[in-house]
């Protein structure tokens, strides 16, 4: 506090609160923007704040398309019908299309967070504690592969997706988030805190491999699997890119990915597109702020020793 | 590495082995399936001429697709405008979130926190909700930018932001900057705090001002983080795609593009799929390049 004298921490202080007012104001722009009237929406002069309220665009938006709210496959059936689609045992009754996305989109983000959360678990303590053979090169690939641009690899991956008739499904978002080897990183570097004389106790004790991790390991690295956690659920849901190149048809859509189709569609109707932007963007505000703790604390953990 | 001095300690090897793949096991399955060999394929498929057709088989013709690249010009201009946003939005990013998070940091716990959290907004809320908020804003009729600068008497007719050439690649960076300050100024504020104390205090007993605190203490103790932050937004400002697609899509005139919004537009609307990854391979030796030289000047430094 001595380093700053009062002046300029005035000044600095009343700059911040500018600076997170222009940042906010996009976000307030969407959700009062959703609310006005088409009126206010086109008029020559903006209003701040909805002169009136309505919920047109959320009824439009709503009444767009349709899609059933769930559809259960029976797994593998893709591979064993002749006509290449799945087998659909259980679908749920019919709602508006931007439900369905939300559905989609919880469901993948919940996917690949947790599937991403036990393989880098697993293979972030192997790393950081088992001395085994091959161990470095493994690590400088997973280093490597970091600094290299992900989406240029979406290309071949479009077509191996195809192959693997995962093309146009939501597992074609879900795998690749989980090979991405930024959580196997950032547990390696909780993992190193896990004391090897505690672990060396348990092999004494005659516990197994499998036994020494959940019971020990685990509980010790779970404010990294926090993070890494909430980490992937954010960005998974933000993921546009492969989104859009892996999902096509309207059932499969994720939230973001319908409203980049909305607004490509109804380019000028901005209380609509609004509407929609905020029904993508609030839930996962919403988390962020609940989880905001551990979001911070995986950004910096992954940062040491970058 | 590893001690072999009796059956003991090779038998302990070789159960550390078999132990630490298996744990590796499930995500080296993800890794190698779907990062590393697409990658490799990445950079196959680019010696070939290739096309997205079912019965089309892809003909190899070595180097080129590579040679047309450097002869294309709308892919010139794309590598163009790609090192304009990387070389602008960078050094301002670095710079406004080390300023932002000099000024938050030592603030109290919840304000640091609520600023942080402010800052990251516009990340968490995803790249489709935030363009098109700013499309809106952009509007040439509706938009609140016009409407401000009319109010403002800065401008006195409309002008149409993302279909001219002169501001559509302005308008992008300056959207772009509000998404990437948020990590950052979270990195800078951690390393910030983590500032050993005793030195700056020192400085100060020995009449140091505040600049110099700043640069001869502060500045090299937060170096690793700087180039962390660095490596992260160029890597970052590199792949810039959403933002082009939903706002211009490379328009007006491909005045727009970048390298990523090419490579998509012609894989996947030319359907030239060589050609798209041989693009995709000259990104990864920029970066990879560009990584490299940032790594060595952060080993030299410490």
């Amino acid at each position: 506090m001595k380093t700053k004298s009062t002046g300029y921490r005035i000044f600095s202080t009343i700059v911040i609160v500018l600076l997170a007012i222009l940042f906010t104001f996009p976000l307030y722009w969407i959700i009062t923007g959703s609310f006005k009237p088409a009126k206010e929406i086109n008029a020559k002069s903006p209003t701040w704040w909805p002169q009136t309220w309505t919920m047109k665009n959320y009824k439009t938006l709503m009444s767009k398309q349709k899609a059933p709210l769930w559809e259960i496959e029976v797994p593998f059936s893709r591979y064993i019908n002749e006509d290449g689609n799945p087998t659909v045992i259980s679908s749920g009754p019919t709602v508006p299309a931007a439900i369905r996305w939300l559905v989609n989109t919880v469901f993948m983000a919940v996917a690949a967070m947790l599937l991403t959360c036990l393989t880098a678990a697993l293979a972030g303590y192997a790393l950081a504690k088992k001395r085994f053979i091959g161990r470095s090169i493994v690590f400088t690939l997973i280093v490597c592969a970091m600094a290299l641009p992900k989406q240029v690899i979406l290309i071949p991956l479009l077509r191996e997706m195809s192959s693997l008739q995962l093309y146009n499904t939501i597992w074609a978002v879900i795998f690749p988030i989980v090979g991405w080897p930024f959580g196997v990183f950032l547990i390696k570097q909780f993992a190193e805190g896990v004391p090897s004389e505690v672990l060396e106790a348990a092999t004494i004790d005659g516990a197994s491999e499998l036994r020494t991790f959940f019971q020990i390991v685990f509980p010790m690295i779970k404010p990294g699997v926090g993070a890494l956690a909430i980490f992937t659920f954010i960005n998974s849901w933000n993921d546009y890119f492969m989104q859009l190149i892996m999902l096509t048809s309207t059932r499969n859509l994720t939230i973001s990915l319908g409203i980049a189709k909305l607004q490509g569609e109804n380019a000028t109707d901005f209380g609509l597109i609004m509407a929609g932007a905020a029904v993508a963007a609030v839930p996962i505000i919403i988390v962020f702020l609940i989880f905001q703790k551990y979001f911070t604390k995986g950004i910096t953990m992954g940062a040491v020793k970058g | 590495m590893f001690k072999r001095k009796d059956g003991m300690s090779r038998a302990l090897v070789r159960r550390e082995t078999i132990a630490g793949y298996l744990f590796m096991l499930p995500s080296l399955l993800f890794f190698l399936v779907f990062v590393i060999y697409p990658m490799f394929m990445c950079i196959y498929t680019s010696f070939f001429d290739s096309t997205m057709g079912k019965d089309v088989k892809d003909v190899f013709i070595g180097f080129r697709n590579y040679v047309e690249l450097f002869h294309d010009s709308v892919f010139l201009g794309a590598l163009r405008n790609t090192l304009v946003i990387v070389l602008v939005s960078v050094p301002i990013t670095c710079m406004f979130s080390l300023w932002v998070a000099s000024a938050i940091y030592d603030m109290k716990d919840w304000a640091c926190s609520l600023f942080r959290c402010v800052f990251y907004l516009p990340v968490v809320t995803g790249s489709v909700a935030v363009t098109v908020v700013w499309k809106w804003m952009f509007n040439n009729y509706y938009g609140i930018f016009n409407y401000l600068l009319k109010n403002m008497g800065i401008i006195d007719k409309n002008i149409n932001w993302l279909g001219d050439p002169k501001y559509a690649l302005g308008c992008i960076i300056l959207i772009l900057l509000t998404t990437s300050v948020g990590q950052p100024i979270v990195l800078y504020v951690s390393a910030l705090s983590n500032v050993d104390q005793s030195l700056v205090e020192a400085a100060e007993v020995d009449g140091a001002t505040r600049n110099q605190c700043f640069w001869r203490i502060k500045w090299p103790q937060i170096m690793p983080t700087t180039l962390y932050i660095l490596v992260i937004t160029t890597i970052n400002s590199f792949q810039c795609f959403a933002l082009i697609q939903l706002l211009t899509s490379g328009g007006p005139n491909h005045s727009t593009d970048t390298i990523m919004y090419y490579i998509y537009y012609t894989a996947f609307k030319l359907y030239r799929y060589g050609y798209g990854n041989a693009m995709g391979v000259i990104l990864m030796i920029i970066i990879a390049l560009l990584s490299a030289v940032q790594f060595k000047v952060a080993q030299t430094n410490n």
